[in-house]
């Protein structure tokens, strides 16, 4: 790679594809974060079986959930635009479970508002289903995909080179049942921010459970995963990686430590809520639980991109193999930096405008 | 390998390819027109203070959410698609058509999705003034869409503004001439126009629908008399401008044309085929019904002008269904002309006064309500097959654009997907009838307030109580 190229061309050639490599990977988190949650709604519906408790569990993402699937799209989108050849193997090589994430998200889009369109409990009970069923499904395929990349994606001539079951390993079962218990997991810290009440203790009792079943399933991906390729292993094992690498657990012990007493505090909180109503309230404190997990996932994808990188399609396909014409990534990048930052405030805007707690049966006004 | 029985991959590609997109664009052909009428209404009601207008903006406010929902699931499966099916032209393509798609969700989507919550619900939330505003970025959202994805394929149609490296792929020289295609303006115009049609007729049939048993409903009334001045204006201008596309399309794609008027042979003073059938082995077409020389006078705007004819070409740089192009042309021609005679009859009633009684007139009207998204998809096959063989117009092969996939893989996909289809976007649909069997009543709710409307946007959740923030 130029890395000590001088030329001006050769450094635009060197940080564009490092530039977008970035800002596509960010577009991924955000989506992994924000319709992460929504989905983990659909997944923790068979513990919630109240019609009130999924109203209000449906009616507190109802807000952004679509806002937050479009960063699906630009992920898709921007690969096309500035990694046409990581779209045009990666997506092949998926197929099965990318088409079946396609369809489930269907489900689950419609079946969001049918539900509440249903005339009678017969057709409600089975648009209620449409979306458990889609969040799961449209979740582990997620998981699938993240886990076949990682093992790697067989290229020979610029194209997909395996064959159309080449994407299911034990291995990538395993992520796409991780993904689907951290999905569940980041749900059950949403309900704890924006719900109260019964909804609320149980979503608490959900999410220490899930939290250790989370943590456990990232133990034991991390520990597999060095062992996927050979390239891995070697870069975890050797420094300067290793020193990189070093602050992570204890990073996650000490998430996980204020984890837990988040969700204590939320409880406690609550209850002295209910004996003192006019006290302070510390209600914005309900959110911490999500952001440790956050802080989780945010460290389980770090330590994903260090094992993959330079590759977007590994194990052959380096970010500046698969970037699209300087020209291109170019004349896009222009108009993300004006555009990402105005949706950005945007999003936060409607984020902000229906911030607070969902509560059973109340109008909207 | 005992999968012998199946159609190959490629086939099944393009089937899923056409059968996806044309069911997504059902929804876009009607919500870029529903997105601007909404946001006349909403305007026309700030100015005039009329609660008419403001019933009917409540009214098709929750038809629009509807649509929009099922356009956005249906859309984000094209995306995808691209890279999954034809992975080869994606790959080809990318750096041309990437950051065109890339735009497409930077300026509309985010766009769309940030501003339809507050359209939807927040009108007791943030005011007039700033829920008009979002009316309307929702509606030039939808325009901007369209403005992108057609860039997009117009480039693919008549590629412009690039070179071809040592890979084959296209390398972007120009973004003014990729953009501003030669063939992108007609198609722009003469697409969005085809939206607001499709609406138009939409709009139309539920207010004649609701005629036949009320008269006097003063909503009925105004929306059925909108939608008829929308048709009597802009249907015989889309004739005009269809007319125009057709000559920029001889330009450009002089296959194409010799398919869709059925010519084999390069002659002057051609007739126009009005029926007819293309015989693709005998390499004639055989006629029915003709006017003399009028196709070379369309064309040429010369009696004796040249035209084309199909076997000025080889045979595989031919149309490959020429019967598809021919038939599928001229439904959308016909359809579009009795747009315009049904625009010209309601100016004849509205000037008589007899626009809201004439029962016969408006059986017609409500007949005409699928009239645009038929149309739409017939253009969509006359543009898109008469394209054929190639994806990259003259350059890049369909058959060399597929994806490396298994038969037994897409065959799976394409039956899941029609399956999938029908059954969901059929329950919307489904209720879509069920909205429009109810009359526009005086204070017209909105989108029900006990429950949400979310497939897509952002929207207020209902049920949401402002508890304040913190302590
Ligand atoms: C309400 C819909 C509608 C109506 C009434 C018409 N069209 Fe159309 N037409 C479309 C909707 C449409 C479309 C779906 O929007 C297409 C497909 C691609 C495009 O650019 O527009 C199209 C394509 C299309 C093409 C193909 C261009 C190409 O492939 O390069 C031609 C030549 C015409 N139209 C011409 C006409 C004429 C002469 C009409 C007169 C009656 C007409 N159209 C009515
Ligand atoms: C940017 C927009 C579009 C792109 C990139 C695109 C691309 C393609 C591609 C790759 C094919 C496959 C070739 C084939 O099947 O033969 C195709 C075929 C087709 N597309 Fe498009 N298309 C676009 C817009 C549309 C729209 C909006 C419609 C209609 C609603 C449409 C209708 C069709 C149809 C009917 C076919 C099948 C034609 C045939 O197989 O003969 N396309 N298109
Ligand atoms: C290959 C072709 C196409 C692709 C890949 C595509 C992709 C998409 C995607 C991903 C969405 C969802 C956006 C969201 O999440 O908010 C969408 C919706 C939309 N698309 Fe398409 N689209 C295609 C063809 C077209 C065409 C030809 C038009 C218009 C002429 C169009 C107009 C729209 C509009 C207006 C919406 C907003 C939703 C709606 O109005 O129903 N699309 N499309």
């Amino acid at each position: 790679m130029p890395a000590t190229a001088t030329e001006g061309e050769h450094v635009v050639e060197f940080y564009l594809p490092l530039i977008w490599a970035i800002l596509i990977a960010t577009a991924v988190f955000l989506y992994v974060c924000m319709d992460g949650f929504d989905l983990g709604l659909g997944i923790l519906f068979p513990w919630f079986r109240h019609k009130d408790d999924r109203d209000v569990m449906v009616n507190s993402v109802a807000p952004m959930w679509d806002g937050n699937e479009t960063w699906l799209v630009l992920g898709g989108a921007g690969l096309f635009a500035v990694f046409p050849l990581a779209y045009a193997t990666i997506f092949p090589a998926l197929y099965m479970p990318l088409i079946l994430m396609l369809l489930a998200l269907i489900f689950r889009g419609v079946s969001f508002e049918m539900r509440f369109k249903a005339h009678n409990e017969r057709a409600q009970t089975w648009w209620d289903r449409a979306f458990c069923w889609g969040s799961y499904v449209a979740g582990f395929c997620q998981g699938i995909c993240l886990g076949a990349l990682v093992q790697g994606i067989r290229v020979e001539n610029r194209a997909y080179a395996g064959g159309w079951w080449d994407w299911l390993t034990p291995f990538s079962l395993l992520t796409g049942v991780a993904l689907v218990v951290g999905y569940a997991l980041l749900g059950a810290c949403w309900l704890i921010w924006r719900t109260e009440g019964p909804l609320a203790a149980r979503a608490r009792h959900m999410a220490r459970r899930l939290g250790v079943a989370t943590l456990g399933f990232i133990v034991v991906v991390s520990m597999i995963m060095p062992f996927q390729q050979s390239a891995f292993a070697a870069r975890w094992f050797t420094l300067p990686w290793l020193a990189l690498a070093a602050p992570v657990p204890i990073l996650v012990a000490l998430f996980t430590w204020r984890f837990f007493r988040a969700i204590d505090f939320t409880e406690t909180r609550e209850a002295q809520a209910a004996h003192d109503p006019t006290g302070r309230s510390f209600r914005w404190r309900d959110g911490a639980p999500f952001l440790y997990v956050l802080g989780w996932f945010f460290l389980s994808y770090t330590g994903l991109g260090i094992s993959l990188w330079p590759n977007i399609v590994p194990p052959s396909i380096s970010i500046w193999q698969a970037a699209a014409s300087p020209a291109s990534q170019l004349f896009l990048l222009v108009g993300a930096s004006v555009l990402i930052p105005i949706i950005l405030t945007y999003t936060a805007y409607v984020y902000w405008l229906f911030r607070g707690k969902v509560r059973v049966g109340e109008g909207y006004h | 390998m005992g999968w012998d029985f199946l159609p190959s991959a490629l086939d099944l590609a393009r089937f899923q390819f056409a059968f996806t997109i044309a069911f997504h664009f059902l929804f876009p052909a009607f919500t870029i027109g529903l997105a601007s009428f909404l946001a006349v209404l909403e305007g026309l009601w700030l100015w005039t203070k009329r609660d008419v207008y403001l019933d009917l903006f409540r009214y098709w406010l929750k038809v629009f959410a509807i649509a929009f929902a099922m356009g956005v699931v249906s859309g984000v499966v094209m995306s995808y698609q691209i890279g999954t099916n034809w992975s080869v032209f994606a790959d080809r393509t990318g750096n041309v058509l990437g950051p065109v798609m890339g735009y497409e969700v930077l300026t509309a989507f985010f766009l769309e999705a940030g501003f339809l919550g507050i359209m939807l619900f927040g009108l007791q939330r943030v005011g007039k003034g700033l829920h008009f505003t979002a009316t309307c970025l929702v509606a030039v959202g939808t325009l901007i869409s369209a403005f992108w994805i057609l860039s997009a394929n117009s480039w693919m149609q008549t590629p412009g503004g690039f070179s071809i490296d040592a890979d084959g792929r296209f390398m972007p020289e120009d973004w003014w001439a990729i953009v501003f295609n030669a063939s992108f303006p007609y198609r722009f115009v003469h697409t969005v126009t085809a939206a607001y049609l499709t609406t138009a007729f939409i709009v139309g049939a539920v207010g004649a629908w609701h005629l036949l048993y009320d008269r006097r409903n003063e909503r009925t009334r105004t929306m059925f008399s909108m939608a008829m001045w929308m048709a009597a204006i802009v249907a015989p201008i889309q004739i005009l401008i269809g007319d125009a596309h057709g000559l920029n399309t001889l330009e450009h794609q002089p296959q194409k044309v010799a398919a869709m008027e059925g010519h084999w042979e390069r002659q002057r003073g051609a007739p126009l085929i009005i029926l007819g059938h293309p015989d693709m082995e005998r390499e004639e077409t055989r006629v029915w019904l003709e006017i003399p020389k009028a196709s070379a006078l369309i064309l040429t705007h010369e009696l004796d002008g040249e035209t084309p004819g199909l076997k000025d070409f080889p045979a595989n740089e031919r149309p490959t269904n020429v019967p598809l192009v021919f038939w599928a042309f001229r439904v959308m021609v016909g359809l579009g002309s009795a747009m315009a005679a049904v625009g010209v009859v309601s100016l004849l009633l509205r000037w008589r006064g007899r626009l809201y009684d004439s029962r016969w007139f408006h059986r017609i009207a409500l007949l005409m309500g699928p009239s645009g998204l038929i149309a739409v998809t017939a253009g969509w096959i006359t543009t898109e097959a008469g394209r054929q063989p190639f994806t990259v117009y003259g350059l890049l092969r369909t058959a060399d654009s597929v994806a490396p996939l298994a038969a037994p893989a897409v065959g799976a996909s394409l039956l899941a997907f029609i399956v999938v289809y029908f059954i969901v976007f059929g329950a919307g649909i489904w209720f879509l009838f069920r909205l429009f069997g109810h009359a526009p009543y005086p204070a017209e709710s909105g989108p029900r307030q006990d429950e949400p409307i979310r497939t897509s946007g952002i929207t207020p959740a209902p049920g949401i109580r402002h508890a304040g923030h913190g302590d």
